[in-house]
């Protein structure tokens, strides 16, 4: 008789751990997204009302009514800092979009030919062609700045969209990653197609780029958010306004010191510089992950 | 390695690497280069004549206490941002990682800061911080905190890693938690059966397991703070006030862009590079260790 009364707390109490843990658990996790949310939050909100009242300093938690007009006016006017004149946020969106899938699309490119080259042929010089590439890693942009920007000077390449986006498509991790990939394609696929007489050309359109699908697209999102999000070179590289992409262009917006700013527009075009790159990773969030993944591991 | 079964081909494979040998070649090692043969010459004031000096630019920028002030904000700052974005990462994941309800749609909301520029983190954060129009920035002033980044040096250092730390903590989570979830079932509920409670679990069963992991992610979030945070600083503080959020990165730009001091901006550009080198190499041998495991 005791014995079921026991069973029955015990199995209670332990419900009960089970039950505060899961609580906990949840706890935990919406205080994490909460952190990530916030300023996210603020931002949207501070975007839907006019300047004034966030100039006060009345910090709003919910959303004014000023959303349209903030919108319209960064989309095809711009908001201007005190030293610069104001570029709209549609022509910073069009060049930061044009420099992301530039970036995106001609790394995955020359990645695609190059790694087919080292893995497909045997050639003098492959080895070496191949470390040459793979040294490119330990050389970030922000590490070389100073003599890329005379590079580009010599060049005449300044304030081009060429100039731009040229110098960062050269990749070792995505030739890297191809190069790995082609790797498990089996040997029989070559001789097969060598039996049917298929050049090498025509063995990289009919059988490397259909079954490099995936990788390509997993790449793609990684590649894309990477370029989009760019900055010391654009700001560096361009000095033509209508060149300006939206992340440089919306830092110009913010004055230092106590320069009257217009935090509504400048709000705005955060939102707007926001959008493009989380819709991306959100709507392919399977790609993203693998892509991540598997090109830094 | 290599494939057994190859094409022929003279000068196809030479095409195929043209692109990428030619963005190479101009773009990073020509620059590369000019990095180093500049980090051994000076200009005079005028820019008329450069000399020749050898290791001259290096041994003044060992004593030269702004730099060794930029190195030292270098190492406070990436340190804390690595410790805090793996810590809070760490955490996240292994809440995440329990049999929930809902934990799909957690995963989403805890990954897409991984999206956002670090300069725009840093602008994000400046609307929270600021001290007459942000939340937290007029909360401090309202219980009697003086908070202005703009004058406080340690206020201004911790508003960079609080926006650079924020952005890299997705990145940390999603490799955690695929680490997580790559480890046996059976492996932690041998422990349980054992009699081990959840925290000695943690520290005993599921950390070590997850150390590759943690080790990859450290070198990753320390080349993360030193070369991918410069748009942070530049959005928030322009290194300042004075010179105390001046990390190595955005020295080489003030002293490459604003000051024109190539000789001085090469010398820093090719001591960062050895910088990189060394980390690199220490992500590379570890990873081909792990590969034989």
């Amino acid at each position: 008789m005791s014995a079921t009364i026991d069973v029955e707390a015990l199995a209670a109490a332990s419900r009960r751990r089970r039950m505060r843990e899961r609580v906990l658990t949840h706890l935990s996790l919406i205080l994490g997204v909460a952190i990530f949310a916030l300023p996210i939050w603020i931002t949207l909100i501070g975007s839907t009302h006019d300047t004034d009242t966030i100039g006060r300093g009345d910090v709003p938690l919910l959303p004014g009514g000023e959303a349209w007009n903030n919108y319209a006016h960064a989309w095809s006017q711009g908001g201007g800092g005190r030293n610069t004149f104001a570029v709209p946020a549609s022509t910073m969106l069009w060049n930061s979009f044009i420099m992301a899938m530039l970036i995106a699309v001609g790394k995955i490119a020359i990645s695609l030919l190059s790694a087919f080259a080292v893995v497909f042929f045997a050639f003098p010089l492959r080895m070496v062609f191949f470390w040459m590439i793979f040294i490119t890693l330990m050389l970030p942009v922000e590490v070389r700045i100073i003599p890329t920007f005379q590079v580009m000077t010599s060049l005449s390449l300044i304030d081009t969209m060429t100039g731009l986006t040229l110098p960062l498509i050269a990749s070792a991790t995505a030739t890297l990653l191809f190069r790995q990939f082609f790797l498990t394609i089996p040997d029989e696929y070559v001789e097969a197609a060598k039996i049917d007489g298929a050049g090498p050309l025509r063995f990289f359109k009919d059988v490397v780029l259909p079954l490099s699908a995936t990788n390509i697209a997993a790449l793609f999102v990684i590649l894309f958010i990477y370029g989009w999000n760019q900055y010391l070179w654009p700001l560096l590289m361009v000095t033509d306004r209508d060149l300006e992409t939206i992340i440089v262009g919306l830092t110009k917006m913010i004055g230092i010191g106590d320069t009257q700013n217009e935090w509504n527009l400048i709000m705005t075009t955060a939102v707007f510089a926001l959008l493009p790159p989380v819709a991306v990773v959100v709507l392919m969030q399977r790609w993203f992950i693998k892509g991540l993944t598997e090109t830094e591991k | 390695m290599r494939k057994k079964v190859i094409f022929r081909g003279a000068a196809l494979p030479y095409l195929l690497l043209l692109p990428q040998m030619a963005v190479t070649l101009v773009f990073f090692f020509w620059p590369a280069g000019m990095a180093v043969w500049q980090s051994a010459q000076r200009e005079d004031a005028f820019g008329l004549s450069t000399e020749f000096v050898w290791f001259e630019n290096f041994t003044d920028l060992f004593h030269d206490p702004i730099y060794l002030n930029a190195a030292w904000n270098t190492v406070i700052f990436s340190t804390s941002v690595a410790a805090l974005a793996l810590g809070a990462a760490l955490f996240l994941a292994v809440q995440a990682d329990k049999q929930i309800r809902g934990a799909g749609l957690y995963k989403t909301l805890l990954i897409w800061p991984y999206a956002v520029a670090p300069a725009l983190a840093a602008v994000l954060w400046l609307f929270i911080f600021h001290p007459s129009i942000g939340l937290v920035g007029r909360a401090f002033a309202a219980i009697g905190i003086t908070w202005d980044f703009r004058v406080n040096g340690g206020q201004a250092m911790t508003m960079v890693i609080i926006a650079a730390a924020w952005k890299q903590v997705s990145y940390n989570f999603i490799f955690f938690l695929a680490g997580l979830q790559s480890i046996p079932a059976s492996v932690l509920e041998a422990a349980a059966i054992d009699g081990a409670r959840p925290m000695r679990r943690f520290w005993t069963v599921v950390f070590p397991l997850l150390s590759p992991t943690a080790f990859f992610l450290l070198v990753v979030n320390l080349v993360y703070a030193f070369f991918d945070t410069f748009g942070v600083i530049h959005a928030l503080t322009r290194g300042g006030p004075g010179n105390a959020t001046e990390t190595l990165i955005y020295k080489v730009y003030v002293d490459g862009v604003q000051n024109l001091n190539f000789g001085s901006s090469a010398a820093q550009s090719v001591v960062l590079m050895i910088i990189v080198i060394g980390l690199t190499a220490i992500q590379f041998r570890y990873i081909e260790r792990r590969v034989h495991y």
